[in-house]
């Protein structure tokens, strides 16, 4: 009898399954582990109290990302705390053998930049990290998820996590993308549709034409914010953009090990007849460029469209939800997206701060200037990006046009370090959350694509990139 | 991990929905390097609001918080279950959260409770409730509810096992998978 279709994730899954005892979750096999300064202090000494041994160092990488200011180095770091949290990982990696990208390191970088260009990231498999962004990993048909340190701690001890299976979810996205939406327009106007808890308990696998013609480092801006769905995972199925991404990269297979393994990679791609729990379809011509005007990633509009009116919604809720965030936001019901005005411009973040979301916000901004009273940063994704903008002549563009070309780190995104929002500052961001607070009490976020960033940055406002000239 | 059995106490209400993590503790908090203390940076932005639930004079004590949709949403930071736990919260009632927070409390013997929106609702103003791991019941005023929970988790919280240990008994399992697969 011929095995019964299964998915992406199905196979990946079955592949992971150290055991599988009658009544629990499985225990799967962890094949990478990422770990940063902010999560994994409690994990290590939760390995050295209990004198356990930290199993896989070799399947094990660090990097310094949260909490790292991104002023020209060398710096001195004015933060006693941060100091303190970045000096414990190097001492936790030298102590337990675990390879560490700090910050004398050429591959430093976020850790969702620098695992996929290291080519740390292959295809199939599982891949965890202190750190919900970990869905970016799944472009590449990689079961990859955030954990809490608990978990980072188990993973270290035991290179395994106790996982109860999750329920599926195709998204198929049909269609071009028009001129001017991106991928990060598309996930956003698919968070608007599904809620910030539309796939909760789901791993989803994105689909579809739309999806198919998106380049990796796209394909990871869709995954990346998979999480804002409440997703555990999101997944892209392995084809030939993934394998010319992986080919030559420092850590994936060489030669004809290479080979072998992206005839693996591919022959992971979910089987004709799959049964998925959920499915759902989206048009991309219908995607126009996305601007958030509240405080959860789901609270989006198209830059063409206008600050909603709660007092429309049906659901007390939503209702309710939209209130406080209009208020905390400062926005009028009515008012046109286009009509809001920023004063902090944020390019940068595991979302968007990859070589083509600089060359694509740098196409925007070339021969412009920043618009008076805005302050506009730049913050590239890691050394390599940095060093590869820098080849192609993005820095100058950036510059002369009066942004800061900045070193990399999470930055703006999270505001562990000095580059924060004061309070009622409103900033155009290519970040991932619109949380109150987010990046920095009492400021406002707007998420959008590296170019709405570029030109909100010129215009002082929102513009619509479709009509940028 | 402190073993969670049944629990009896005040109520905290919070009626807001997609209560993210970033609002449950925020950044500033995460430049630690321990778990404890954190209960200072329960709610940090909000409770500067003397109307905000956890200034109010009949929440203190509480050691039950019932709030709305998807909480816990967001960041994976384990600081959220930290902070709750040393702020004196053991069990939260909700009618989702985020799949990683969830995750979080199990592992740290805070009792996450899913109950139906308008099951949840009705808690909100309840004074004081009685919630028992054994039976998976919630009770008020009125009748117990019950509520579903994951049999492995229920037993690990029951026990207040430490699952490292519990994996460990796999080791030759481990092993075993690791030569078939290097």
């Amino acid at each position: 009898m011929p095995a019964s279709p299964r998915t992406l994730f199905e196979k990946v899954w079955e592949r992971h399954v150290v055991t599988a005892p009658p009544g629990q979750p499985a225990l799967l096999y962890i094949d990478l582990h990422l770990v940063h300064e902010v999560t994994s202090p409690q994990a290590f000494e939760g390995l050295r109290t209990a004198q356990r041994k930290l199993r896989r160092p070799d399947r094990t990488f660090a990097t310094m990302d949260h909490d790292v200011p991104t002023d020209e180095r060398p710096f001195k770091i004015l933060d006693a705390e941060a100091e303190a949290q970045l000096a414990a990982l190097a001492k936790n990696c030298r102590e337990f053998g675990v390879p560490l990208f700090d910050l004398d390191s050429p591959e430093q970088g976020i850790v969702h930049v620098i695992a996929p260009e290291l080519g740390l990231t292959q295809p199939g498999m599982t891949i965890v990290c202190g750190d919900s962004h970990t869905s970016t990993h799944g472009a590449f048909g990689a079961l990859a998820f955030g954990i809490g340190t608990s978990e980072v701690e188990h993973v270290f001890a035991t290179q395994c996590l106790w996982q109860s299976r999750p329920r599926t979810l195709r998204i198929a996205v049909e269609g071009a993308l028009p001129p001017g939406a991106t991928a990060k327009d598309l996930i956003l106007h698919v968070i608007g549709d599904i809620g910030t808890d539309g796939a909760t308990g789901h791993v989803i696998e994105y689909a579809g034409s739309a999806i198919r013609g998106l380049s990796m480092e796209e394909r990871m801006t869709v995954c990346n914010m998979s999480i804002e769905a409440g997703a555990r995972a999101g997944m892209i199925a392995p084809d030939a953009t993934t394998v010319n991404y992986l080919r030559g990269r420092r850590y994936a297979p060489q030669g004809e090990a290479f080979e072998r393994a992206a005839a693996d990679w591919l022959s992971l791609a979910g089987d004709a007849g799959a049964n998925f729990d959920r499915e759902l379809r989206f048009e991309a011509a219908a995607i126009e460029p996305q601007v958030t005007w509240g405080t959860s990633p789901g609270m989006v509009a198209p830059v063409s469209g206008a600050v909603p009116n709660p007092a429309a919604m049906d659901d007390t809720s939503r209702r309710q939800a939209a209130e406080q965030a209009l208020a905390y936001m400062d926005l009028r019901p009515g008012m046109a997206i286009r009509d809001i005005a920023v004063q902090r411009v944020f390019i940068g973040s595991c979302t968007n701060a990859r070589l083509e979301d600089l060359e694509r916000a740098a196409a925007i901004a070339r021969g412009k200037r920043v618009a008076a009273g805005v302050r506009a940063m730049v913050v590239p994704g890691s050394q390599a990006v940095r060093r590869a903008a820098e080849e192609r002549g993005l820095d100058r563009i950036f510059r002369e046009a009066g942004f800061e070309w900045r070193q990399p780190g999470c930055s703006m995104c999270l505001g562990m370090n000095p580059d924060i929002l004061q309070p009622g500052e409103r900033c155009a961001s290519t970040s991932n959350r619109n949380f109150e607070g987010r990046q920095g009490a009492g400021g406002r976020t707007h998420l959008v694509s590296p170019e709405m960033a570029a030109a909100a940055a010129c215009a002082g406002h929102f513009v619509d990139v479709r009509e940028w000239a | 991990m402190r073993p969670f059995t049944r629990l009896s106490s005040r109520v905290m209400a919070l009626d807001r929905a997609h209560v993210d993590t970033d609002q449950i503790i925020p950044k500033q908090f995460l430049k630690t390097v321990g778990r404890a203390g954190l209960g200072r940076g329960l709610f940090f932005n909000w409770r500067t609001d003397p109307g905000f639930v956890l200034n109010r004079p009949d929440a203190q004590g509480a050691q039950i918080l019932v709030a709305g949709e998807n909480f816990g949403c967001g960041s994976s930071r384990e600081h959220a279950a930290w902070a709750l736990l040393d702020y004196g919260i053991r069990s939260v009632i909700a009618p989702s959260f985020g799949d990683i927070f969830y995750n979080n409390c199990c592992k740290n013997g805070l009792l996450p409770v899913r109950l139906p929106p308008a099951a949840v609702h009705k808690l909100m103003s309840a004074e004081w409730l009685t919630v028992d791991l054994p039976s998976q019941t919630v009770t008020g005023a009125g009748e117990p509810i019950r509520f579903d929970m994951d049999a492995f988790r229920k037993q690990c919280l029951l026990e207040g096992w430490d699952d490292i240990a519990l994996t460990l008994r796999h080791a030759a399992e481990i092993g075993a998978y690791e030569e078939k697969h290097t």
